[in-house]
């Protein structure tokens, strides 16, 4: 993956950059010694990595502002970052940047369960936000898989999603405020406590603009009282092309489960040599998770078993116990895991339409034959959100490039099916080069045109989201 | 009166437009303020061009009646989530609501405590911008974060973006069922109490509201249940228990009246006639009793609290009275009163700013709905 060469001008000004953000914050947050950057040199997407020129780590909006402030009148790129744990590389570095971490910005500010919001810094941990509210009955709905490390800053950099989105929504739709520093320093506030904006949605822009647009240090958070309970159901049939079917089916029926999960045979296999989760062995299975009460649990799932024994399943695993449901969803959490001991993966993120499931999942395994590499599938199918696992082995010369090329082609099929090449892990520099296959150029343009307006001179975070090409000239004009 | 019949066209007419042009649907909605310039309906772009019940997808060409959606997901089923409001009644409109004027508007109704607003169930947007270009962002699958979320932006733009051409939308499972509790005469105190305690408990409360009290009929504190049969019978009762305060003087079953009563909220019918302007302020629901202004006005209130329509004298600034943080749009006056007042709250300066840069970028000769929204 290409990066833009690090402008020599910025490198050559290092220790006066550093002297005035010295000069503007306290002391311990400007880290500069390469043994200590070094720590910041990748983020998930662990294949690419660049030690920063500097890393700074603020405790407030205004020492974010003072940062910005600094690198904008010094015209030093700034890379936000927040727990770092994009798979996207929507923090990787560049040489000759500030990465700006908000990871000491971990508070939370402001419980309010009458008006039913939470107010945090954006450096505090997905996790640890529904953790401030439990006691009180409430939680935060969107959950990444990475929600006990991921940051707010990252959720609403990336607009993240998890695996109840079907019915909560993702981080744009539980998020109703942010305070927001622009890159010249300008702190500015977007919506609040109320439910909509007065003006143009700038909120919604904001929320998956990948730190392109500004420094998000505070979020308004939307909480929900949690549901009395939940129970998940396994389903196991014969062919992925069923279980896809039986998706659709259900999600047509009128019941909108919390979760619809979908695992593979490779998938399972592994999950099954790894977690033991007792799974049955077959071509697909589906693990489906309603809410509510005990006696509307047994109700909707009542008809989702009605529809799924429609689709000739093996096997059918209702569970009766708090354990049982545990182990149902165990192999399934497990998965990436479990992945990660057969050999390296590749993860992918397109979503496609729902009614195009058996269709894509078929192509797909025609292609790991094309290619030689092995796919496993294992991603959230009531809304299309595929991941499939591509497996390569690191150490194996050409084995990445390889792996690459065909995630390529596994995205420009979701394109194709009439979905998009990411559905929640973001752009960052992996999917960067591929957004010609989705965006015509006019497309792109007005993209690169509202960043001119919130960053003329494209400090933040400007070697990400779209292709180097495009944004060249904007790059080197800045 | 430039009237496309397809994108092309609509396109060719944007690109060769010599000045200003005011952007239509069907009309029914000009809140945003008055346009200046040659008129310029979209309902001419009609027509659904996928409906994917087993996806819950629906993409509609944006001239398409509101009513024409409506229909197509009855017939499987299901509905828009959002329950967009009809402005007609109140405003004194006529004509045809097209779904591309409910996104224009960013219109949404009662279940947007629970299910979100417009903005929440659009997935994406085909449009052609102040230069007559074709553009497009989003596409028709629910989790979607490639490149910048400029759906979200056009939603609720009133036509100064862009012109839409076509929308796609989430659509939902319509319920098999659904109740709702009634409090006759509580004040608004009261009626906050209920409904905020009401939305803290697990029972998926979708629609929080409370008409006013008119011809004869006391004020109704209203709250609703959906879902399967048993599982709202279930919720009914339990949230009652859960409710501290009166018990309901009534739980209405009959799909009918419901639907009537949840419409007089929708589009605060309740002022349709009544002399004055109205205002629609939004604010977090418990600053609700700093949110009514001073004038001993009337109020219809929705989204648990947090949605106020208040019904003032002509030319009332209610704007000057509201000392909380949210914001007040001016819904219904004489153009007089809009000049003077403003329809939108007026935004910071940093913010405002951004908004008209981000509007230069989109019609850089300023032809788009030149007048709405600042």
């Amino acid at each position: 993956m290409e990066m833009p060469k690090p402008d020599s001008t910025v490198l050559s000004k290092k220790d006066s950059i550093l002297r005035r953000l010295q000069e503007v914050l306290p002391a311990g947050a400007v880290i500069h010694e390469a043994a200590e950057t070094r720590a910041y040199e990748c983020d998930a997407l662990t294949a690419y990595r660049c030690p920063p020129m500097a890393v700074v780590l603020p405790a407030s909006t205004e020492e974010v502002a003072a940062t910005l402030r600094v690198c904008h009148e010094l015209g030093v790129p700034v890379v936000p970052r927040g727990a770092g744990t994009s798979l996207a590389g929507g923090a990787l570095p560049t040489a000759d940047c500030v990465l700006l971490g908000v990871a000491r910005m971990n508070a939370v500010l402001e419980t309010d369960y009458e008006n039913r919001v939470i107010r945090v810094q954006t450096g505090r941990t997905n996790l640890s936000v529904s953790g401030a509210v439990e006691e009180a009955g409430f939680f935060y709905a969107p959950d990444p898989s990475s929600q006990l490390a991921c940051a707010i800053a990252g959720n609403v950099a990336m607009n993240s999603g998890g695996a109840h989105c079907l019915k909560y929504g993702v981080t744009t739709n539980n998020l109703l405020g942010v305070t927001m520093v622009l890159m010249d320093g300008t702190v500015v506030e977007l919506g609040g406590a109320h439910l909509d904006a007065p003006g143009y949605d700038l909120l919604g822009l904001v929320c998956g603009s990948e730190g392109q647009l500004g420094v998000v240090t505070e979020a308004t958070l939307r909480i929900l009282p949690k549901p009395e309970g939940a129970r998940p159901v396994l389903m196991a049939f014969s062919s992925s092309e069923v279980a896809g079917q039986c998706v659709s089916d259900i999600i047509k029926a009128g019941v909108l489960p919390v979760a619809i999960e979908f695992m593979d045979r490779l998938c399972i296999r592994a999950t099954e040599d790894f977690a033991r989760a007792g799974y049955p062995d077959c071509e697909a299975l589906l693990i489906v998770e309603v809410e509510g009460s005990d006696a509307e649990i047994d109700e909707q799932l009542g008809v989702i078993l009605q529809i799924a024994r429609r689709h000739d399943p093996l096997e059918l695993r209702e569970s009766g116990s708090a354990e049982e449901s545990a182990r149902i969803w165990l192999g399934r959490k497990s998965a990436f895991g479990a992945m990660g001991q057969i050999a390296d993966y590749m993860c992918l993120d397109g979503t496609i339409p729902v009614s195009a499931l058996p269709m894509v999942l078929r192509r797909i395994g025609e292609m790991s034959e094309e290619f030689g590499l092995q796919v496993g599938n294992v991603f959230h199918a009531g809304d299309g959100n595929m991941h499939p696992l591509i497996l390569y082995d690191a150490n194996k010369p050409g084995d990445l490039e390889l792996c690459e090329r065909f995630g390529a082609e596994i995205l420009k099929l979701c394109v194709e099916a009439g979905g998009c090449l990411t559905g929640e892990h973001g752009v960052g520099i992996e999917k960067r080069d591929l957004m010609v296959h989705q965006f015509a150029p006019e497309d792109m343009e007005i993209q690169m045109a509202v960043k001119d307006v919130f960053d003329p001179r494209w400090l933040l975070n400007p070697a990400k989201v779209f292709p180097l090409a495009a944004s060249r000239a904007r790059r080197v004009a800045g | 009166m430039l009237a496309p019949s397809n994108e092309a066209d609509l396109a060719e007419m944007v690109a060769a437009a010599a000045g200003p042009l005011a952007v239509r649907g069907g009309g029914t909605r000009p809140i945003a303020g008055m346009a200046r310039g040659e008129p310029l309906s979209v309902a001419g772009i009609a027509g659904i061009t996928l409906y994917e019940p087993g996806a819950l997808t629906l993409v509609a060409r944006a001239g398409t009646p509101l009513r024409d959606v409506d229909a197509a997901l009855a017939e499987e089923g299901q509905r828009l989530a959002f329950e967009p409001m009809d402005h007609r009644a109140l405003i004194g409109t006529d004509g045809d609501p097209t779904i591309g004027g409910v996104v224009a508007a960013n219109v949404s109704g009662p279940r947007r405590i629970q299910a979100g607003a417009c903005r929440d169930s659009l997935l994406g947007v085909r449009f052609v911008d102040g230069r007559g270009s074709v553009l497009k962002n989003g596409g028709r699958v629910m989790k979607n974060v490639t490149g910048y979320d400029l759906v979200k932006l056009l939603c609720g733009s009133f036509g100064t973006l862009g012109v839409l051409s076509e929308v796609s939308l989430k659509v939902l499972p319509r319920p098999e069922a659904s109740a709702t509790l009634a409090w006759d005469g509580l004040d608004l105190e009261a009626t906050l109490a209920i409904m905020t305690a009401a939305l803290g408990t697990p029972f998926e409360v979708t629609g929080a509201a409370c008409l006013p009290a008119q011809d004869g009929r006391a004020s109704a504190t209203l709250l609703r249940i959906e879902g399967f049969s048993d599982s709202v019978r279930y919720r009914v009762g339990a949230l009652a228990k859960a409710l501290a305060g009166p018990e309901p003087d009534r739980v209405v079953h009959d799909p009918g009246e419901q639907a009537a009563l949840w419409r007089e909220v929708r589009d605060v019918t309740p002022f349709a006639d009544a002399p004055g302007d109205v205002w629609r302020v939004s604010v977090k629901p418990t600053d609700l009793p700093r949110a009514l202004g001073t004038g001993g006005f009337r109020h219809l209130v929705d989204w648990g609290g947090g949605l106020i329509w208040t019904l003032v004298p002509e030319g009332t600034d209610l704007r000057a009275q509201i000392a909380v943080p949210g914001h007040a749009t001016l819904v219904r006056a004489s153009a007089e009163t809009r000049a003077r007042l403003g329809t939108f709250h007026p935004e910071p300066a940093p913010l405002a700013a951004i908004s008209a840069g981000v509007r230069a970028k989109f019609d850089p000769r300023g032809i788009l709905n030149p007048g709405v929204m600042g």
